[in-house]
């Protein structure tokens, strides 16, 4: 039997990866895949705890999220597809326009 | 035999994501999200999860990945020179350093709780996707419902943000 410390250390190490490719990827669309890795750690902390406290409560709230994560995943693409289309920038650091 | 799968899965999954946010390509980043995607649904198949295996399979790695490998290759953005942020050094410090500190953590809280209903020798008669079918339709119907309509939601605002805006004299000629 696997210790549950295995899959929560799993979860944050991938958690804070997704994390650190947030703060240093200056791409929009590699942001975007950084807080898809942040969606799966999150899903594999929820899993593991469903396993090993023997509810069903993890496994429908991982469910839920991967659904969230297709309409994000939606939203935002079509974001940038505006901005790009706009020709106003391809970076996250250059999208200043709005500012307050 | 357990041990070793966890361990493969789990160290291919974390050398996919360090790949996804630092290779150069963006393409070759989406690639390695997909590889990621795939052990994280291995890690699903460990933990007695086949209902969320073949929903990470077909959601994430054939919907969601295809999407932004889409979108990749129609905004046809090229390589940069400079991937980075200029100060990402304190980025990765501030990141390191919170992920020591959440280990140190993990290591050595004692876990526990309040077991449910759902043991494996249940979910073994029953079968896991008759569990979660049966939960999902009783006790999780309203959130079930919500998901619905926000999926409804994000559809109409990724076509309402995608349409292409008409221009001024394009409306004036509709208009005559």
């Amino acid at each position: 039997m696997i210790p549950l410390s295995a899959y929560v250390a799993l979860s944050a190490i991938l958690f804070m990866t997704g994390l650190i490719g947030v703060l240093i990827r200056r791409n929009f669309i590699i942001v975007l895949m950084s807080v898809e890795i942040m969606l799966n750690a999150a899903n594999i902390n929820l899993v593991a705890f469903s396993h090993y406290l023997e509810s069903m409560a993890g496994q429908m709230t991982a469910l839920f999220v991967i659904a969230i994560a297709a309409g994000e995943a939606a939203i935002g693409l079509a974001i940038i597809i505006v901005v790009f289309r706009g020709k106003i920038a391809t970076n996250v650091d250059q999208v200043n326009i709005l500012k307050w | 035999m357990i041990y070793l799968l966890f361990g493969y899965f789990a160290t291919v999954s974390i050398i996919a994501g360090v790949f996804t946010i630092a290779l150069r390509n963006p393409v070759h980043c989406g690639m390695s999200l997909l590889a990621l995607l795939l052990h994280v649904a291995g890690l699903f198949v460990i933990l007695n999860a086949e209902f969320l295996f073949a929903v990470q399979i077909i959601v994430y790695a054939g919907a969601i990945l295809i999407l932004y490998l889409f979108v990749l290759m129609l905004l046809n953005l090229k390589t940069e020179e400079q991937f980075l942020h200029k100060k990402y050094p304190f980025a990765l410090f501030a990141g390191v350093a919170i992920l020591g500190e959440l280990l140190i953590l993990v290591f050595q809280t004692p876990y526990g709780g309040i077991r449910g209903k759902a043991t494996t020798e249940v979910l073994l008669t029953t079968g896991p996707s008759h569990a979660i079918g049966i939960t999902m339709f009783s006790d999780y119907l309203l959130l079930f419902e919500i998901v619905g309509v926000f999926l409804l939601g994000a559809i109409i605002g990724a076509i309402v943000l995608a349409k292409t805006p008409s221009s001024p004299v394009a409306k004036a000629d509709r208009s005559n």
